[in-house]
């Protein structure tokens, strides 16, 4: 059996003693196929974006991992750090929430985009030429142009076009999207997705999408992961995400968000989410859920399959959802 | 830093805490300590009258008697280090308080007034910085005559556009912060938005860049006080000392100019990673 | 000629040569609760400030209950009774608190500075205000940093309400927050709304709230009002192109990015031709 694309497994993040109550990532276990778009929701505080950038060993500050992180079946975790640099570069790549904060806004575009290729040997000729054709098949007019100009002459979408035109220089097989559409206007991020999703397409490249917007991981996503307080509480097809929602957390996302074409105002999950300084013992959501019993509050609830739903709740097969 | 281990744990402990810990601040802040008191218990604990000649010392080099040798006149070198820690830190301060002041108002008024008020403020912190601090202070010794005044009112102004500049960035960002905005959207005077909110908040930011101030005018003044300018003789002064030790250098005697010299740079150096070390600790609370 | 709570009519605002705001006018009655609707550089946000008088208008009238208050406040009786009128709550609920007051203080200051209250009156005004947004004693001796986003937004809801304005000012004040906690504060200011009849004008990028917290609606591009009306009404049958294309662009099932960005080239090349 060839290995997947990406497969994390039991993933455990924790800062060192006496700065966290409880771990970061508490036994994550995800996985990506060639050419599928997964998406990671959850909302501040779940964990969503430490899982991502794990994927590229990249941990917060003095945090220690165990479990597995594997890219085509190589654990990311124990690899040398050039093997890491070379994965990097040429395997996996990520774009991130804010463009103006991930791009130097010293240098020029054309440096931005050619730098991967440039480290990796290219000449640099080859990698301008590459780099404007990568520009084009972002949507940026006049390339060659654009290649010599400075971030700030860019609006906040079209320095994400870039971002992910760089992302896209080493044609990897992964590509880590940390909330890429946040700090944009709706009329942009369409546009943005618009490109992410064509992209992905055409080059089968696999796609971890990271938001806290349910409804735009559905758009987008072939199968979905709810994270909260650093576990994942549920997974499912997109679909089924919406029409069944098995875990209490996720119908309480559901029910919180505005809808254009609902009546029915959004409701609010009572209680606020778990803080890094808190560890509350058995399921993290019990203390904010209607359906909790006294066995939530006592036994963290184990990740099992019901229907093709995964479900982390002690009450899955009895609860219905609406 | 010889003085460190003589002081047990109950003097360190209380500055660690301060220092949030950090080894090297610590340290700073023990070595600023020692320095203040010293300054303040002069007549006690120095061991000698700084002016006391004792002609058969001259140029002694370390003794029981004179622990850091005595000068080209005879006179106790360690005394006069330690009476010299009383105008090496009072000038400083003064010209650190002065600034201070007068850098934030002239900071905060720009960026609080913004437009022509920012403009002629700003203009005026270019003109003062773009004069050299030490010509400025010249001038008024020839104005004013030799002595301390007129480094330390020289200094007091060279050091305003300091804090100012830093005052007035730090202050304009937290002016377009909504906390002010709502105050001012509650009817608040702009005065009492800055005295009540502002000011504190940029207060340590202020204190950091001032504490490292202090340390670049003590060293303006002692080089001051070297050229003869500053403190005059036979005063005990760190910059005149080692003035007066230079000709005994040619003699072979290190002491006499080294002893002052390695108490300006610790003292400079110390105030820095205080400086930085608040800084630091404003930078971490942001994020 | 009070009819209405909040009227503003023909406000214009540039900033160096660049038009913010061109001719915006609309009209709050009492109570009421008016969506303003637009993406970055709409003008929604510069609008906002201008109600409140963070910004001076360049032209036009905006008048509470009748009275005017576009040129800039003389004197503290009329700052006073200004604030009285509007009041704010901001987008960033981590620096819309002075990070040095307690919640308690924060919540007393106004009440200091605008109604001649014995401490101990102030203090049960106080716990009132702030047990109305749901918050008590524990939180009320904290400082800012010890409390979560949606707590910290109700503390600047609770001040924003201390001075018993008429109209509230709510700019984005539920983008930075987490969906299940803005779900709350939505809950809590329809609440409000009905028991004390505080109007409220809703600036937001997020069309998909508007049927939820407001009875009409503005929709704002490059500073001019492009359609308002009814919130069901714009909601169900937009009738100018932008307005269609900020709904198209909304992500739900059967969303069709693709065509979005065609929409929007669309048009941006239309709008390019016209003026």
């Amino acid at each position: 059996m060839t290995p997947r694309l990406l497969e994390i497994e039991n993933l455990d993040v924790r800062l060192t003693a006496g700065r966290a109550a409880r771990p970061i990532l508490d036994g994550v276990s995800l996985h990506v196929g060639r050419g599928e778009a997964v998406g990671l929701v959850g909302e501040s505080g779940s964990g969503k974006s430490v899982t991502c950038r794990s994927v590229l060993r990249l941990l917060p500050e003095g945090a220690e991992a165990a479990g597995s992180v594997r890219v085509d079946g190589e654990d990311v975790l124990t690899m040398s750090a050039a093997r890491l640099r070379d994965l990097r570069r040429n395997d996996v790549s990520m774009i991130f929430q804010d463009p103006r904060a991930s791009i130097n806004p010293l240098r020029r575009i054309g440096d931005f985009v050619t730098e991967g290729m440039r480290a990796g040997g290219m000449s640099r000729d080859d990698a301008l030429r590459r780099a404007a054709e990568l520009l084009e098949s972002v949507g940026i007019r006049e390339p060659r142009a654009a290649l010599r100009r400075y971030p700030h002459e860019f609006s906040g979408g079209m320095l994400q076009r870039v971002m992910i035109a760089g992302a896209l220089a080493g044609e990897p097989r992964l590509l880590l999207a940390d909330e890429p559409t946040t700090a944009l206007d709706v009329t942009t991020q369409a546009e943005v997705i618009a490109i992410l999703t064509g992209l992905r397409g055409e080059r089968s490249m696999g796609l971890l999408f990271v938001t806290h917007d349910l409804e735009l991981a559905a758009a987008i996503c072939d199968r979905v992961y709810v994270m909260y307080a650093g576990r994942i509480v549920e997974a499912q097809t997109a679909g089924g995400l919406f029409d069944r929602p098995r875990h209490p957390y996720t119908s309480g996302l559901l029910a919180a968000t505005p809808r254009l074409e609902s009546d029915r105002p959004p409701r609010g999950v009572p209680g606020r989410p778990v803080s890094l300084a808190e560890a509350p013992a058995g399921c993290a959501f019990a203390a904010r859920c209607a359906h909790a019993r006294p066995a939530c509050t006592r036994d963290v609830p184990a990740r099992r399959e019901i229907d093709g739903a995964h479900v982390a709740c002690l009450r899955a097969e009895e609860l219905s959802h609406d | 830093m010889t003085a460190l281990p003589l002081h047990r744990r109950g003097f360190l402990a209380p500055l660690a805490r301060v220092a949030g810990g950090d080894k090297l601040v610590t340290a700073a802040l023990a070595v600023l300590t020692v320095l203040t008191v010293a300054a303040v218990l002069a007549p006690l604990i120095a061991p000698h009258d700084p002016d006391a000649v004792d002609l058969s010392a001259t140029l002694s080099g370390s003794t029981p008697d004179h622990l850091l040798g005595a000068d080209q006149s005879g006179r106790d070198v360690l005394s006069r280090l330690i009476f010299g820690a009383r105008t090496g830190l009072l000038g400083p301060l003064v010209v650190v308080l002065v600034s201070t002041v007068l850098g934030t108002l002239i900071g905060v008024s720009a960026a609080w007034h913004g437009g022509a008020v920012d403009a002629v403020l700003s203009r005026a912190m270019e003109l003062v910085f773009s004069f050299p601090a030490l010509l400025l202070a010249i001038i008024l010794v020839a104005v004013l005559g030799p002595g301390p005044t007129a480094p330390v009112i020289a200094m007091s102004v060279a050091y305003a556009p300091y804090v100012g500049r830093l005052a007035r960035s730090v202050a304009l960002r937290e002016k377009g912060r909504p906390y002010i905005q709502a105050y001012q959207v509650q009817g608040w005077s702009g005065w009492m938005i800055c005295v009540g909110h502002l000011l504190p908040n940029i207060a340590p930011l202020v204190l950091a860049q001032s504490a490292i101030n202090f340390g670049y005018a003590l060293m303006d003044l002692a080089a001051l006080s070297f050229l003869g300018l500053g403190v005059q003789p036979p005063a005990a002064d760190w910059g005149a000392m080692i003035n007066d030790g230079s000709q005994a250098l040619l003699q072979g005697a290190m002491l006499p100019a080294l002893a002052p010299g390695a108490a300006i740079v610790i003292t400079v150096v110390a105030f820095s990673t205080v400086g930085e070390s608040i800084a630091d600790r404003v930078a971490r609370r942001e994020r | 000629m009070t009819e209405y709570a909040l009227e503003v009519e023909n406000l214009r605002k540039s900033f160096g040569g660049q038009v913010a705001v061109d001719g915006v006018s609309f009209s709050l009655p009492p109570g009421g609760s008016l969506a303003v609707v637009g993406e970055s550089g709409s003008g929604k946000t510069t609008t906002a400030r201008m109600l409140v008088g963070l910004e001076r208008p360049d032209a036009g009238r905006i008048r509470v209950g009748g009275r005017d208050r576009s040129a800039a406040a003389r004197g503290r009786a009329t700052r006073l009774s200004r604030a009285r009128e509007l009041q704010m709550v901001f987008q960033d609920p981590y620096l819309s608190l002075d990070p040095r007051v307690s919640v308690a203080q924060c919540v007393e200051e106004p009440l200091r500075l605008h109604f001649a209250m014995s401490p101990r009156e102030r203090r049960a005004r106080r716990d009132e205000l702030l047990a109305r947004v749901g918050l008590g004693g524990r939180e009320a001796d904290a400082l800012p940093r010890r409390l979560s986003g949606g707590q910290r937004q109700r503390v600047a809801l609770a001040r924003a309400l201390a001075t018993e304005p008429k109209v509230l000012i709510l700019d984005e004040a539920t983008a930075a927050l987490d969906v299940s906690i803005q779900a709350q504060i939505l809950d809590l200011l329809a609440e409000i709304r009905r028991e004390s009849g505080v109007g409220y004008v809703f600036v937001t990028h997020n069309l998909a709230l508007v049927r939820h917290v407001a009875d009409d609606v503005l929709v704002l591009h490059q500073g001019r009002v492009v359609e308002s009306g009814p919130s069901s009404r714009v909601l169900t049958a937009p009738e100018h192109p932008y307005t269609r294309l900020l709904l198209h662009s909304v992500p739900r099932p059967g969303w069709d990015p693709a065509r979005i960005a065609a929409d929007r080239r669309a048009l941006a090349t239309e709008s390019k031709e016209s003026s």
